[in-house]
């Protein structure tokens, strides 16, 4: 990958933007030429290869697939199908395997057409290996060890599992928690069933189970710890509190590494945790949090594109903060557990600029404002707009000499409205009250009269 | 009948006197309906002022059979003058003759279709019947139609000013709330006839009445008005009957709300050509139309909480209106009307949204809210008032001591259980 193309770009919207910022030009663009390590999520097209080897096992696979369905690029469509085909005929999963093969429609070739002999004798291994663990099973029944027992159940979820009946898999790792005895198996399980979870897309048990596992007495080790939280900022992420998500995702340790590849690579958590800290955070907790978090730092290393966004951000260079997002855009709507939130994500993040921006002023020229956002000057009022009717910048727009005037409620003016609005209100509801209070009694003498 | 003539004139001195005139005069009334054709010239014999009671009798009996036009022009000029010169604690004594009387002038002067002859008697009689300015009789109602129809509305405001808080019958109540939202609207006064029809439409009832179903499309309309808004469920406190029935009762109105909300002008004008003639069967055509145009109002105001200037071809674009002159001709009846504070360029063809210049600092706004404390301090006591009078009322204790189970113990501590009376 280069990096000779990101700096070019980085001093045209220096100039644009018409701030002086000599300094920080050519130490960051020293910084993305320096840099080779992996940029993987990065404004070039994915490279799948690169991208599929951070991650392992079933998870692969899916964001294999997810890659084939939603590209454009007949190429990395077909590069994508034959990777998942590939690592396919090393596992045991038959019903994605046809799922595969069909996708792939003979255009691949001989060697990647429907292999009903393999399916087949997986598929009776499979069913004599599933005789051969029920019975072992049933064998530890009877002997009441519970280790044994745990053990047998284990084995069944991981033999479920590998052969993509995710449900039955869940089932079985949930049925190991009456036979757990210490603090480890414990963590086993919930990591487990976690991770079926994921794959399911079931996120309230993600949360569940991650608040069981961490409820255990005895303190966890960091990465298992590292891992609860990747789980938890997925589960928040696929409920849309970006807040929650993007706090665990930036408590992750670098201890994570890559002992999490069955669910997420670190390149992931940096991009997920800044994509959710720049929608939801304000300025202070994004620099604690973010900015001066010497651990997530390690993260933000591998996606130096992302570390970019976030620092541009921050020191208030929009035009480029936008264009790093436009650019990342496109690979971030081939993962699998964002692309449904990118859009709102990118709203919440313009928005944020925009408000950011007219922060300090007390009136801003519209027109320098729209190119520092690189749009028009119309398209910027209506944005304006909508920002000021819902009530999230105080300000006017003067339309006839494009000026944005920062307006302050009079707060003595708004507490004498208040006042005499309230003592309206008041007097207007006693009134009715008493009125009605009066009907009733009539209506009642009435009828206690007629029973009389 | 002579006899009976004398007795008035005589027993009509001191207040023990006119009880015991009462008396006989209820013994007589019967005797006074069998006779009602040969009593007119008894009446010149009474002086309405001295004797007011025994008159009102004979004049009540009179009146109580069918009445020809000729008759009527002249029984109006005597129950006008009766009305006038009466003696306001005698006819007190019997307020059903009393209503009666004016119930039938109301009618003759129906009768002769000209109800400006009627106001100002009736207003008259009003003033004699009512114990307090609090205190709505049955003739209110009857007053604003007067009004009404003789299209005198500045004088139902004054009646309309004063609060009520006492009612004889409820069917007065609704009727008075209505017609007098209807003056309200007349007049402009959005924000009364609101509170008018607001209290038709939430006043205990035990099944949906017709008043109450007209009440509640106006007050949807007047609610569109005024606030720009319609609240889609009644409050709490109005009956379970309204709350069910009025909806579905009103279908095309609540429509007419829920297209309003949207704030696309285009849709509420097709919705309301569509439905014109239900709108009009109901006599409320006007005040659609009226709606419709509040909320081109709505819609520069809006503007003015976002822009400092606004260009009127901008305007025009963004409240759907169909050329700058149009939106130049609504700004101005706005500013005319003190609903916005602006100045229109005309050089420019802009317009330039000012604060409202109310700084809270003049002396005509410290009273303003002192007398505001004032007035608020008075409901207040009332409220209070009318808390230790109710729960001194037997029917009350007695109803709190039965359901002492229901309710939390610390409630109803001091009322021993099954109280009796």
């Amino acid at each position: 990958m280069d990096g000779e193309d990101i700096s070019n770009p980085l001093m045209e919207e220096m100039c644009a933007n018409g701030i002086a910022a000599v300094d920080d030009a050519p130490s960051s663009s020293t910084s993305t030429t320096e840099l080779k390590s992996r940029p993987i999520i990065s404004g070039e097209q994915l490279d799948i290869e690169a991208y599929a080897g951070l991650y392992s096992g079933r998870t692969k696979i899916r964001r294999l697939i997810f890659i084939a369905d939603h590209c454009d690029n007949t190429a990395m469509q077909l590069e994508g199908l034959r990777m998942a085909y590939d690592e396919l005929k090393k596992g045991e999963n038959t019903q994605l395997f046809r799922e595969v093969v069909q996708k792939i429609d003979d255009r691949l070739g001989l060697n990647y057409s429907m292999d009903a002999a393999w399916c087949a004798m997986v598929d009776r291994k499979a069913d004599q290996r599933k005789d051969k663990l029920e019975s072992e099973l049933n064998a530890y029944r009877t002997n009441l060890i519970k280790e044994s027992i745990r053990m047998g159940y284990n084995d069944f979820g991981d033999f479920y599992y590998a052969h993509g009946a995710l449900g039955d898999a869940f089932k079985s790792y949930v049925r190991t928690r009456d036979y757990c005895t210490t603090s480890k198996h414990i963590i086993q399980m919930c990591l487990s069933a976690i991770l079926v979870s994921i794959e399911m897309g079931q996120f309230t048990h993600v949360t569940s189970y991650v608040s069981k596992a961490e409820q255990t007495p005895e303190a966890l080790d960091p990465i298992t710890s590292a891992k609860l939280r990747c789980a938890a900022g997925l589960a928040h992420l696929e409920s849309k509190k970006y807040k929650l998500a993007a706090r665990k995702f930036l408590e992750v340790g670098p201890e994570l590494g890559n002992s999490y590849s069955e669910v997420i690579a670190p390149q992931d958590v940096a991009t997920y945790g800044v994509l959710c800290a720049l929608a939801s955070f304000d300025r202070t907790e994004l620099k604690n949090k973010v900015i001066d978090n010497i651990n997530f730092r390690n993260f933000l290393e591998l996606v130096p594109e992302v570390r970019e966004l976030i620092n541009d951000f921050y020191s208030s260079h929009y035009a480029s903060c936008l264009e790093y997002l436009g650019n990342l855009k496109s690979n971030l709507m081939l993962d699998i557990h964002i692309h449904d939130h990118v859009e709102t994500l990118y709203d919440q993040i313009r928005s944020k600029a925009l408000i950011q921006y007219t922060h300090p002023f007390v009136s801003v020229d519209m027109r320098m404002m729209a190119d520092a956002f690189k749009t028009s000057v119309a398209g910027l009022e209506k944005e304006l707009e909508s920002l000021i009717t819902d009530n999230q910048i105080q300000a006017r727009i003067d339309s006839h000499n494009k000026i944005l005037y920062a307006r302050h409620a009079d707060q003595r003016n708004a507490t004498f409205q208040r006042v005499l609005q309230t003592g309206n209100e008041f007097d207007w509801d006693v009134r009715t009250m008493l009125l009605r209070a009066n009907l009733l009694k009539h209506e009642y003498n009435l009828r206690a009269s007629r029973k009389i | 009948m002579e006899g009976l003539v004398t007795q008035i004139q005589g027993l009509s001195g001191t207040a023990s006197d006119v009880l015991s005139l009462q008396n006989l005069l209820k013994q007589a009334d019967d005797s006074l309906h069998a006779e009602s054709t040969r009593l007119p010239p008894f009446l010149d014999q009474l002086d309405p002022s001295k004797h007011s009671l025994g008159y009102l009798y004979f004049l009540e009996a009179c009146t109580a059979g069918p009445v020809t036009q000729e008759q009527a022009s002249s029984f109006v000029l005597t129950i006008a003058r009766f009305i006038s010169s009466c003696v306001a604690e005698q006819i007190r004594l019997a307020p059903d003759k009393f209503i009666s009387v004016c119930k039938r002038f109301k009618d003759q002067v129906l009768l002769l279709e000209e109800p400006l002859r009627g106001v100002a008697p009736m207003l008259t009689a009003i003033r004699k019947l009512q114990l307090s300015s609090e205190h709505l009789t049955a003739l209110h109602p009857e007053f604003l139609l007067l009004c009404l129809l003789s299209k005198c509305y500045k004088t139902a405001l004054s009646i309309l000013d004063e609060d009520i808080f006492e009612v004889d019958q409820p069917r007065d109540l609704f009727l008075y709330c209505y017609y007098g939202g209807m003056i309200s609207i007349g007049q402009k006064q959005f924000r009364k006839a609101l509170e008018l029809l607001h209290n038709v439409v939430t006043a205990p009832m035990s099944t949906v009445n017709a008043i109450a179903v007209e009440a509640f499309k106006k007050y949807i309309l007047v609610s569109l008005i005024h606030h720009g808004q319609f609240p889609t469920n009644l409050p709490k406190y109005a009956s379970s009957g309204a709350q069910r029935n009025l909806k579905t009762l009103c279908q095309p109105y609540v429509e007419l709300a829920s297209s309003y909300s949207n704030g696309k002008i285009a849709d509420l004008e097709t919705y309301v050509e569509a439905n014109k003639d239900k709108f009009e069967s109901d006599n409320n055509l006007g005040l659609v139309k009226q709606a419709v145009s509040s909320m081109y109002k709505r819609n520069i105001q809006r503007l003015t909480q976002t822009y400092l200037t606004l260009s009127l071809q901008d305007i025009a674009n963004r409240v759907q209106l169909n050329s700058p002159k149009e939106a130049e001709m609504h700004v101005l009846q706005m500013i005319k009307d003190g609903e916005i504070y602006a100045t229109i360029n005309q050089k420019d063809g802009m317009v330039r949204f000012l604060e409202d210049p109310e700084q809270y600092k003049t002396c005509e706004m410290i009273e303003r809210i002192g007398s505001s404390i004032q007035r608020l301090m008075t409901v207040s006591k009332k409220l209070n008032v009318m808390d230790e009078l109710m729960s001194c009322d037997p029917l009350y204790l007695a109803k709190a001591g039965r359901e002492r189970q229901r309710f939390d113990f610390d409630d109803f501590d001091n009322v021993p259980p099954r109280y009796n009376i």
